[in-house]
């Protein structure tokens, strides 16, 4: 498939702003079953909010360039009953709005209890806020791995794997921005982020090398023999019926060469994984914030390198019919 | 789509005597960038790198090894599936299957031009038309064949009626009487990827054998004109004979 | 968006449909054009029509992007002055000063010499106006694209039985059960073809394809039987002999219906050597064939003349007459003539397996025997005889430029005439069928004048330019020998040249060899690229000048709708309409579009006005005619007699009251005549209220057997399509071909080859097929040049014409070199790799493709993809240019220096015809350190012409009514 910039920036955009998201959420309740004794910082939350959502208008604001009609776009969220993507295009503001409200009610400092438990601790609105907001985060993340993942006969999408590798790595670009910006904040909670950081940068590397590992090994259900209906063993394509160019060999096909796949995955292994966890093991060590801030940029710009190979790597089944020229 | 449908219309392409003319391809243009679904534009029309909206491309394949090759010329266009996948997945309602005959079209006023039904469709048989930045597709020539001021016997899509050699037939594939539903039955119709049970409506007949077979007291027959050649029993005039000799 | 059903077309602007002929290419089916304010909305099929029954091929459909071609020729044009020739550097011009040049130029010429001008035509459809201006004008000087087409095919099969296929005959598939094509790929019948081989395959016939490449119609062949190319001669004299060793022949057929039992004097000391012995019984004066022959009967042992009552010829056998003369049936020199050529010696030559070949012929011999068809139709043969029913065998051919553009194709082509004589199945059911006016009498009586003095200033040419010798006495030639036609037509070197040599005019000219000449005056022709051979050449010598700095050609006239390579080179650009915007005729007197069932002629019709300042060159001639006040085009006061073309078409009669005119449906006053009648100013009407076709259904009776149908004959004398209603018996052999290889043998009176042309002469004009191999491979060496190299047609485009068609040039914009991957592995270059092809004559560069669907000795291209940079209307660096390429620089127009001479055409030795496809070549890797990824020869990017509207936008979104974009 040709990556498309626009979708790229929008997922892995939203990603950081998701995990971000559930980032503050997690470090309130971590802070509210006691982590820390110290008093929470309203505004912690509220700037942190303010950030991620930020993230997540520029995915939105980047998915717009992929409509070649943004000014219909409001119809996108009519057909939620069967299309994922409709799915998605009400669960991102749906999580935005919760953003707003999650952050807007710490800036206020608004927090009604909404109930105490035994060993004394409440549910204010805030946290209730920020659960459901959390909730909707997952719900956005299975939106947006679905939209791939349903895609049945792009077999390197059609896996419970993308919708994992989709959340786990929003997460945990979300966490190392989380992360840095708790260290920037000088949050104690930069601890408890850099450990979640930690273990999602891990998880996200584990997902990302099972889906790699299963798409290496993918049977591929069609054949140029099913896509023609010919069962000849030896059957090739002599020409596509046109010398000039199509949306078919636009759309469906990468820029690159073959050979540029193997490296740009290795450009992401290292980039969106590998260098944000010595990174971030160096700054846990040394209590670095810019290198909390450096692991960030190096794992987001590793992220967009995996989101192209993500699309490049996906091989359509309408390829096999948009060959050779003569 | 899980309602059933009464109609479904569909090609059926007989690549038994397709001969690759690319009729279907042209007049296919010819009627929809004027019609109901154009326009069909053409980016560098008469320059380097031209590429152009086609609903429908005819392709070549070869099987097998000289001298034993076959050579298939292979038209596709959208195959209206009973199942579309493109459907479902179009986040406006632009996509839309129709209940009364199976068609699958694109509401253009509706379009946001996300491209994702054309993700969804494993055929290739969606194309983008950037200059009005919506999706398009081939349409069944739907604005043709229930046009009433057009005779009834050319009420049919553009592409049916070019193919010079009848290689295309169209018609309704529930109705188990009609042309195109005997040839699928009779003839060995098939779907394209069946394996991911789009059930797609047109159908392709496959290519059919005709051989002779010589039987070897073919070629000894009394009446071989050679025969004809050969002397006749006829002797020389004057030659003796058994009234010479015998006497009864 | 509104429903579709609500949408309708008719709503969305003012609608009308007209109806004309289509003229994408040479096969003229009836179109119904649909206009929307004034813009072509939608090309269909017409339904009525009898041709193409309501469908139509790529190009048909293709037309609206014809008609916006940015390619157009909008405006007369001449040359700059002090511009050099071929740089394009032109000034637009009125009209007026347009006719006025010609007028003087041309009155100048036919007041002095009017071989000085030199009138050729290409791939148009008007032959018969062309012709007659020629002819009118003095000129012998003329032809159309016949000589590089496929005058093999003509001329080889009429010369056999009177009649050939595309427009004059072909295969009846309605009843075939086994149909085997050769070397054909797209044909000038081509919606018919593919209707009725569309049809056959669904009837479940049985469909055999002979072709060094599967494509096309080849694959959906049942069976495909790759071929060396030239060597079909090889094959199919090989089924000949087959046939003949197994008896499959039809010998009833053979009987009454050829020459074959025809007694011929074999005595080699004779003059009469080889040619049929005579009775005494009084000929009948003019191009008959008399039926005045012997046959040997069977049962009484002794010669008789041929169809005397209860005899039964022998066909075989020799035998000596009273007088001593030995002869044998034509029949038996044809057995002995096959005798060496088995199919082992053929499976050798053609690379087929010997048991193919005898597969193949059983397979004809036993369908045709045992699967007769009968159609109860009574019937009267040219004997008298009463025949209760039509009989059939149902084996039908087809063969096109695969066979023809060989120079050996001419004998070839007589070995299927044989073939399909001998299995009985010339104009009957389920076999070849006539299309009127053929059969023709062999050959046809037109003829060519015989010597120089039939040019005269100022007078018209004493005979047809073009015509049908029927011995060495009817050649165009003086007393030395010398052609009198620039192209050397009907001379020695050619002499059944029956099309002409448009592919050496243009170097003879340069050449000045027989002649310099004056002017030339190309219409509708591109020679400066893809019907040139030699083209790298060719485009030089058309700007070479003399020592004196005059250009060797001194002037050229291209008249053109397009801005094609050739109209660079012209000094005046006559620019034509489109054919959606003039009148025109399909006409019995050139090639019309008749049926098996009868005649049929057909017009054109404007569907929209001439764009800018184009004149239809209809126009042209008539005005040039009347200018230049020849006879045909002014009243005997030498004032103008037509007011325009369409007047001329309704009013013009062969001959003063001869009734006989171009359209033959509703002649005489009221319309009520056909063929013959006087004038009827309402033709045209008449035409166009029957969807532009007239067609004539001829009584079943007279539909089939027509060379020997007495009704048939009777009709057709009648009616003028023949001079006498004698029958046409099929040639199995050729007498007139024996005539000359008599006179080469110095054995006859009357015209003699020169020396140097004798043996030449003596070896091709074999009065039976031969097979040899082509010329050009018995010159060169063939094991540095092992490859064939040839082309074809593609479906989607008409040769040159269609790269300026938007939507056509993104099916084929650029041609790629199909070969056997064995060919890449022995060249060291992969798939897709650029390559070297190159020939004796020169070298090409283009892309090479790998494919299993080609005989591994031959590679191949689509004809005439590749372009010159900026022609057709495209930019400077479009593929057409940049990849695609032009196989025709590689084909040489002349031979090698041989005997026969130094500058002898690259053509059949018998017909002149151009021997495209005999071209051998080698291909290897193009990685040379200067070599781009370009094809290679690349010429000066040509510009814009003054009046072209150029496409200036990125994109096109053409919705009629809406205009362009
Ligand atoms: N679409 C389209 N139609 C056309 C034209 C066009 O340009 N485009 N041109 C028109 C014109 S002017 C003409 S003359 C006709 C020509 O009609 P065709 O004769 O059908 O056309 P060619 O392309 O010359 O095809 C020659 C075929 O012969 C095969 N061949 C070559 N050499 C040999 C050989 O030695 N033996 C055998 N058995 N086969 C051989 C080639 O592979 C090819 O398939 O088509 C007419 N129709
Ligand atoms: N290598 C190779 N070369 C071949 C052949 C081959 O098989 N292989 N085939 C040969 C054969 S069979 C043929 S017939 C020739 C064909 O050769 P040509 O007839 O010379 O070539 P075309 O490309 O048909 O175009 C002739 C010209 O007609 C012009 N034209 C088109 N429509 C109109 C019109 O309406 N009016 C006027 N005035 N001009 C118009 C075009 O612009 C073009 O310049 O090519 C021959 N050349
Ligand atoms: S072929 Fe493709 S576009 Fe057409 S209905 Fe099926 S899935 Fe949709
Ligand atoms: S491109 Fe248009 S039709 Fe396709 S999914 Fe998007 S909105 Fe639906
Ligand atoms: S049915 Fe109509 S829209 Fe579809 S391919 Fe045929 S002509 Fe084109
Ligand atoms: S028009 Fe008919 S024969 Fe021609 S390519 Fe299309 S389906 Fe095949
Ligand atoms: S075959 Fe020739 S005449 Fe007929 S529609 Fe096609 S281009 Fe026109
Ligand atoms: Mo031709």
């Amino acid at each position: 498939m040709r990556p498309a910039f626009s979708v790229i920036f929008l997922t892995t955009l939203i990603g950081v702003g998701q995990g971000l998201f559930l980032a503050l959420v997690a470090g309130q309740f971590y802070w509210v079953i006691g982590a820390t004794d110290i008093p929470e910082a309203q505004d912690f939350y509220a700037i942190g909010s303010l950030l991620a959502l930020v993230f997540m208008g520029g995915g939105l604001i980047s998915s717009f360039f992929h409509l070649a009609h943004p000014e219909r776009a409001w119809r996108a969220a009519t057909q939620w009953r069967t299309s994922w993507l409709s799915r998605e295009v009400i669960a991102l503001p749906a999580v935005m709005g919760l953003l707003v409200l999650y952050g807007g009610l710490h800036w206020l400092d608004w927090r009604p209890v909404l109930m105490t438990f035994g060993n004394m601790k409440n549910l204010d609105l805030t946290m209730a806020t920020g659960y459901l907001g959390a909730a909707l985060v997952v719900a956005l993340f299975i939106c947006t791995g679905m939209i791939y993942a349903c895609m049945k006969f792009i077999q390197e999408w059609a896996s419970p794997l993308t919708v994992l590798n989709f959340a786990l790595m929003g997460s945990s670009s979300g966490f190392v921005m989380a992360t840095a910006y708790a260290g920037f904040m000088e949050s104690p909670l930069e601890d408890f982020f850099a450990g979640g950081a930690m273990f999602l940068t891990i998880a996200a590397l584990v997902g990302r090398i099972a889906s790699i590992v299963r798409n290496k090994n993918i049977k591929y259900l069609s054949s140029l023999q099913s896509a023609v209906g010919l069962h000849h063993r030896n059957l090739r394509q002599l020409t596509r019926g046109f010398t000039a160019s199509s949306f078919n060999l636009k759309e469906f096909f990468h820029p690159g060469s073959p050979a540029l796949l193997p490296i740009l995955t290795m450009a992401y292994m290292v980039s969106a994984f590998v260098l944000p966890i010595a990174l971030m093991a160096f700054a846990w060590g040394t209590g670095s914030i810019s290198a909390f801030a450096l692991a960030f940029a190096v794992q987001y710009a590793g992220l967009l390198v995996e989101r192209w190979v993500f699309f490049a790597e996906a091989s359509h089944p309408q390829n096999l019919y948009y060959q050779k020229v003569a | 789509m899980s309602d059933p449908i009464a109609k479904q219309l569909a090609l059926v392409i007989d690549l038994n005597v397709c001969v690759g003319c690319h009729a279907c391809v042209t007049s296919c243009k010819e009627w929809n960038t004027s019609g109901w679904a154009g326009s069909m534009p053409d980016r560098n029309p008469y320059d380097a790198d031209p590429s152009g909206v086609f609903f429908n491309r005819v392709q070549t394949y070869e099987a097998g090894t000289y001298p034993n090759t076959e050579t298939i010329h292979f038209p596709k266009s959208c195959l209206h599936c009973e199942d579309p996948p493109c459907v479902p997945v179009c986040p406006t309602g632009a996509s839309y299957k129709r209940i009364e005959d199976g068609i699958v079209l694109v509401d253009y006023d509706k379009c946001i031009g996300c491209k994702y039904c054309s993700w969804a469709c494993p055929y290739g048989a969606r194309e983008f038309d950037e200059e009005s930045g919506v999706m398009k597709k081939c349409t069944l020539c739907v604005d043709r064949i229930y046009d009433e001021s057009i005779e009834p016997e050319r009420r049919k899509p553009a592409c049916v009626l070019a193919c010079p050699a009848g290689a295309r037939l169209f018609g309704d594939i529930i109705d188990p009487d009609s042309e195109v539903s005997v040839a699928i039955r009779e003839e060995g119709g098939y779907q394209l990827m069946p394996e991911w049970g789009t059930k797609a409506s047109n159908h392709y007949l496959p290519r059919r054998k005709t051989r002779q077979v010589i039987h070897a007291d073919e070629l000894i027959r009394a009446d071989n004109p050679l025969k004809k050649e050969g002397p006749l029993p006829k002797a020389k005039v004057g030659a003796p004979s058994l009234d010479d000799v015998t006497s009864w | 968006m509104k429903a579709p059903e609500l949408d309708r077309d008719s709503d969305k602007g003012r609608t009308e449909v007209k109806t004309t002929t289509c003229y994408m290419c040479a096969c003229r089916c009836g179109i119904r054009v649909h206009l929307r304010d004034g813009e072509v909305r939608y090309i269909e099929g017409n339904p009525e029509h009898p041709l193409n029954q309501g469908v139509i091929c790529a190009k048909g459909a293709s037309g609206i992007m014809k008609q916006y071609s940015p390619a157009r020729l909008l405006k007369p044009l001449k040359r700059r002055e002090g511009t050099e020739r071929g740089a394009g550097s032109f000034e637009a011009i009125s009209w007026e000063e347009a006719f006025s040049t010609l007028e003087d130029r041309l009155a100048h010429i036919r007041a002095t010499d009017p071989r000085k001008l030199a009138f050729f035509t290409g791939r148009d459809q008007m032959q018969a106006l062309t012709g007659m201006f020629a002819k009118q004008f003095g000129t012998p000087n003329y032809a159309a694209h016949g000589g590089f087409c496929s005058v093999n095919m003509a001329a080889g099969l009429i010369y056999t039985f009177g009649g050939s296929f595309w427009e004059f005959g072909g295969p009846d598939l309605e009843r075939a059960k086994l149909f085997v094509m050769i070397g054909t790929a797209e044909d000038h019948h081509s919606n018919p073809m593919k209707k009725h081989l569309g049809e056959f395959k669904r009837q479940g016939g049985r469909f055999v394809a002979i072709n060094p490449v599967r494509t096309g119609y080849a694959a959906i062949a049942d069976d495909w039987i790759p071929i060396k190319p030239g060597t079909d001669g090889a094959l199919l004299l090989a089924l000949v002999h087959e046939i003949i060793k197994m008896g499959l022949y039809d010998r009833d057929f053979l009987v009454n219906y050829t020459n074959a039992p025809e007694l011929v004097n074999t005595d080699e000391k004779s003059d009469e050597n080889g040619l049929f012995v005579r009775t005494d019984i009084p000929i009948r004066e003019g191009c008959v064939d008399p039926q005045n022959k012997l046959w040997w009967d069977r049962i009484t042992d002794e010669a008789v003349d041929n169809r005397w009552p209860d005899s039964d010829p022998r066909l075989m056998g020799e035998y000596t007459l009273e007088d001593g003369t030995p002869v044998k049936p034509s029949f038996q020199l044809l057995k002995e003539q096959v005798e060496k050529y088995t199919p082992e010696w053929a499976s050798n030559i053609t690379g087929i397996p010997s048991k193919t070949i005898r597969d193949l012929a059983h397979e004809m011999g036993i369908t045709a025997r045992d699967q007769k068809i009968e159609l109860p139709i009574a019937w009267t043969d040219a004997w008298g005889k009463e025949h209760e029913n039509i009989t059939g065998a149902p084996v039908a051919f087809h063969a096109m430029r695969g066979l023809a553009a060989h120079s050996n194709g001419f004998q070839t082509i007589r070995a299927l005439g044989i073939l399909m004589t001998m299995l009985g199945t010339i104009d009957r059911p389920g076999g070849f069928r006539h299309r009127a006016p053929f059969p023709r009498p062999i050959p046809p009586c037109a003829k060519s004048p015989n010597s120089p003095d039939a040019v005269q200033p100022n007078t018209p040419l004493d005979g047809m330019p073009l015509g049908w010798p029927a011995d060495p006495d009817d050649l165009f030639v003086d007393d030395t020998g010398t052609p009198v036609r620039l192209d050397k037509a009907f001379s020695w070197e050619h002499p059944l040249s029956v099309h002409g040599l448009m592919h050496n005019v243009i170097t003879n000219a340069w050449r000045g060899d027989p002649y310099p000449i004056d002017t030339l005056f190309l219409f509708m022709a591109n020679m400066a690229w893809n019907s040139s051979m030699n083209t790298s050449d060719v485009r030089k010598m058309l700007c070479d000048k003399n020592d004196n700095g005059d250009y060797k050609i001194p002037f050229i006239i291209v008249a053109d709708a397009y801005h094609g390579e050739t109209v660079n080179f012209a000094d005046l650009v006559l620019p034509d309409t489109t054919y959606l915007e003039r009148y025109d005729v399909m006409s019995m007197l050139d090639r019309p579009i008749s049926e098996f069932e009868g005649p049929v002629d057909s017009v054109r019709l404007p569907i929209l006005p001439p764009k800018g300042d184009s004149k239809p060159f209809q126009e042209v001639i008539i005005e040039l005619g009347s200018r230049l006040g020849l006879p045909a085009f002014v009243t005997k006061d030498g004032k103008r007699k037509y007011k325009d073309y369409p007047d001329f078409i309704v009013n013009y009669e062969t001959e003063p009251g001869s009734g006989i005119g171009f359209l033959s449906g509703w002649r005489g006053k009221g319309g009520e005549k056909f063929m013959a009648g006087e004038p009827n100013p309402r033709q045209w009407e008449m035409y166009a209220r029957n969807n532009n076709f007239y067609k004539h259904d001829l009584p079943r009776s007279y539909q089939y057997m027509r060379n020997w149908n007495q009704g048939y004959l009777q009709w057709a004398e009648h009616y003028r399509l023949i001079k006498q209603s004698s029958p046409i018996l099929c040639h199995l052999y050729s007498e007139v071909l024996q005539k000359f290889r008599l006179a080469a043998q110095g054995k006859r009176p009357g015209k003699q080859p020169p020396d140097h042309l004798r043996g030449r002469v003596e070896e091709h004009f074999d009065p039976l097929p031969f097979y040899s191999e082509p010329l050009e491979s018995q010159m060169i060496d063939t094991r540095t040049y092992p490859l064939n190299a040839i082309t074809q047609r593609p479906m989607a485009m008409y040769h040159s014409w269609d790269s300026q068609n938007a939507w056509l040039r993104q099916i084929h914009g650029y041609n790629t070199l199909f070969m056997h991957p064995s060919v890449g592995h022995d060249g060291g270059f992969d798939n897709g790799d650029w390559v070297w092809v190159e020939s004796p004559t020169g070298k090409v560069r283009c892309i090479a493709s790998f494919s299993q669907s080609v005989e591994p000795g031959t590679v191949w291209t689509w004809n005439a993809i590749g372009k010159a940079s900026g022609a057709w209307g495209l930019a400077e660096n479009a593929e057409e240019s940049q990849k695609g390429f032009l196989l025709n620089h590689l084909i040489r127009e002349e031979l090698p220096p041989n005997e026969a001479g130094d500058h002898i055409s690259n053509s059949d030795p018998v017909t002149g015809q151009a021997a495209w496809y005999d071209l051998k070549v080698r291909v290897f890797k193009a990685d040379a350190p200067d070599d781009l990824p370009q094809s290679w020869p690349q010429f000066p990017t040509m510009k814009t012409l003054p009046g072209m509207k150029s496409f200036s936008g990125k994109v096109l979104k053409f919705f009629a009514g809406r205009g362009e974009t």
